[in-house]
């Protein structure tokens, strides 16, 4: 894939476009205040930002897992494969393709790791035998939760219940994942496992991801293109090549600075001028 | 056997009858409160409203006999209430839960206070709020073939019920274990919004959970109406119930029928061993006392679920 710039156009035939959303809670905190973004089909794409700057409310209003949070799209469109889905079920978008993965895994702890997976298949119609062979092909790509099989996923590590939750996505048979910060809590070697899955299931299986992630570095890394979000706006995207590279990326979310490393406090007071003087 | 053990058995039984009822009307509670958090007060009034309608569709001199001037066979009486329990189910998902989805439990277990009342006030109305015996060919009188051989006075109606309950809880374990919409039960009690997230309704789901306990309501009011008539004090073993989940752990099914058989013996032999020094009426509060005995040693009851917590 060369270019995953948003191209310009009337959005008919793209594949995931957020259009300028804005999203309030409980009818008064306004959280994201104008979010554009682009997902190509079969892309990777990363949504950047610090704990706070809105990424789970993005991923929340796509899926539309936002109105059990008391949250709602006030502004803006969301549109996937031509059709504006802001106002629908979450049921509806995952029978649709659109399935998210939650920030902190959210296994289903009292089931077993193969019931959780049977749970994920949950809208399928198309019978016991395509569900049984999708099992299958999880359990190719997760060798240990196939060992786990029988396990209570509570009982299961941090891990193995992201992978769960990786793997409990895609017995929906998704075209696209949102994908809730993979990273979170578990050990450099365990992420780098986790995101060399990512990759192979796009490039093997065709799935779309959309991942949200505090972990710039690895997410850069496995990304094809990056949106950096703070305080609920977009405030740069390009491709993850560009944005690796970039300074002011390279300073405040990759922790590499030309000089000494600045303090977080430093950091804060440096962007909010700069973003004045923007 | 001796007279004396053959009476501690008799008791003993009667009790675990007692109790099978209790564990009946606990199970719904278990099961509406594992699915959606709801701790119904309604519970009772929905075995009675069950029981009420079943009734009226087979009894002479019910509404449908009034009306049409016939009844409906057993078999289908049986069938057109189970339809009325799903309406019902579906109703109280539509003018009651759906409003309520993310207010506080305490708000939902008021609402549930509220629709017991409504519940009792309509079936009221509609069926009116005299004793009601009711007769579906469960077979009445003691047990021929255990006094002949063992000497042991058993009813017959509570050995139909013990067994009809058992069936009863195979089926509901057979549900949740194997089938898809089971399985999405469990889900849905386990983390409401990872449930949402793959995809499963929590509007149907509550639907299908309130008409599964709505069935359980109805077995339970067809036992207690075959044995003492349909009447209001059916709706007051829900009271007893909440003993039960306290002692079997709110979130359990197993735990729900041994609470409830425990309480069912545990008052009986209570009643008639000690009854005679205390002045009797145990039965009245042994339960409760029973409840709060463990709510001071074992909180989460005896087979509460285990709170899984990693590091
Ligand atoms: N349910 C909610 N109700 C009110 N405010 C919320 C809710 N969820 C998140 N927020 C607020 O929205 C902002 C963005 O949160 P979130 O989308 O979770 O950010 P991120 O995922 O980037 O850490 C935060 O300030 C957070 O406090
Ligand atoms: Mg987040």
């Amino acid at each position: 894939m060369s270019d995953q710039a948003p191209s310009s156009g009337n959005g008919e035939d793209k594949f995931l476009v957020v259009s300028n959303i804005e999203v309030i809670y409980d009818h008064v905190i306004l959280v994201l205040k104008g979010v554009s973004l682009e997902v190509p089909e079969g892309g990777v794409v990363a949504l950047l930002g610090a704990n706070g700057a809105g990424k789970t409310t993005t991923l929340k209003a796509i899926s539309n897992l936002l109105r059990a949070e008391r949250g709602e799209v006030t502004k803006g469109s969301i549109r996937f494969k031509g059709e504006s889905i802001a106002k629908r079920s979450p049921n509806d978008l995952v029978q649709r393709g659109i399935v998210q993965v939650m920030e902190g895994r959210h296994c289903f702890e009292h089931l077993t790791v193969e019931d959780n997976l049977l749970t994920g298949a949950y809208t399928r119609k198309d019978g016991r035998e395509a569900i049984q062979s999708d099992l299958d092909l999880v359990y190719s790509y997760f060798t240990r939760l196939k060992e786990r099989r029988k396990s209570q996923a509570g009982y299961t590590s941090g891990g193995e219940q992201q992978m769960l939750s990786v793997g409990r996505a895609l017995m929906a048979r998704p075209s696209v994942i949102l994908l809730d910060e993979p990273s979170m809590g578990l050990a450099p070697q365990l992420v780098e496992e986790i995101f060399e899955i990512v990759k192979r299931l796009n490039e093997n299986e065709g799935v779309t991801f959309l991942l949200a992630e505090q972990n710039t570095n690895v997410a850069l890394r496995y990304a094809k293109y990056g949106y950096i979000l703070e305080t609920g706006r977009v405030v740069m995207d390009g491709d993850a090549k560009t944005l690796s590279e970039n300074e002011d990326v390279k300073e405040f979310y990759l922790g590499i600075s030309g000089e000494r490393r600045k303090s977080f406090r430093e950091i804060k007071h440096y962007r909010r001028r700069k973003r004045w003087l923007a | 056997m001796s007279g004396e053990a053959l009476f501690f058995l008799e008791v003993v039984i009667s009790g675990l009858m007692a109790g099978v009822m209790y564990a009946l009307v606990a199970l719904g509670f278990v099961l509406i409160f594992k699915a959606s958090g709801v701790l119904n007060f309604a519970q009772g009034v929905l075995a009675l409203f069950a029981a009420l309608a079943l009734y009226d569709f087979i009894a002479p001199g019910g509404w449908v006999d009034d009306l049409f001037g016939f009844t409906f066979p057993i078999w289908a009486g049986i069938i057109l209430t189970v339809g009325v329990m799903i309406i019902v189910a579906w109703l109280i998902e539509r003018l009651v839960l759906q409003h309520l989805v993310q207010q506080e439990p305490i708000i939902l277990f008021m609402s549930t206070i509220g629709l017991a009342y409504i519940l009792e006030g309509v079936g009221d109305m509609l069926f009116g709020s005299d004793v009601k015996p009711l007769d579906i060919g469960i077979p009445q009188g003691a047990s021929d073939w255990l006094l002949d051989n063992y000497g042991l006075y058993v009813e017959k109606l509570e050995v139909f019920a013990a067994l009809t309950a058992a069936i009863l809880v195979i089926v509901l374990a057979v549900f949740f274990q194997k089938t898809r919409i089971g399985r999405a039960l469990r889900a849905v009690a386990d983390d409401h919004q990872a449930a949402l997230s793959v995809g499963v309704s929590l509007r149907t789901i509550w639907v299908i959970v309130w008409s599964v306990a709505g069935m359980v309501a109805l077995v339970a009011g067809i036992m207690w109406g075959s044995k003492s008539g349909i009447q209001f004090s059916l709706s007051l073993i829900a009271l007893k119930a909440l003993p039960v989940l306290i002692l079997g752990g709110f979130t359990s099914v197993p735990g729900a029928i041994i609470g409830g058989l425990i309480i069912g013996v545990g008052e009986k032999v209570a009643e008639v061993y000690l009854g005679p020094y205390v002045g009797g009426a145990i039965e009245n509060w042994f339960a409760y006392v029973l409840a709060l005995v463990f709510l001071f040693f074992r909180p989460q009851g005896l087979f509460g679920e285990r709170i899984i917590e990693r590091v």
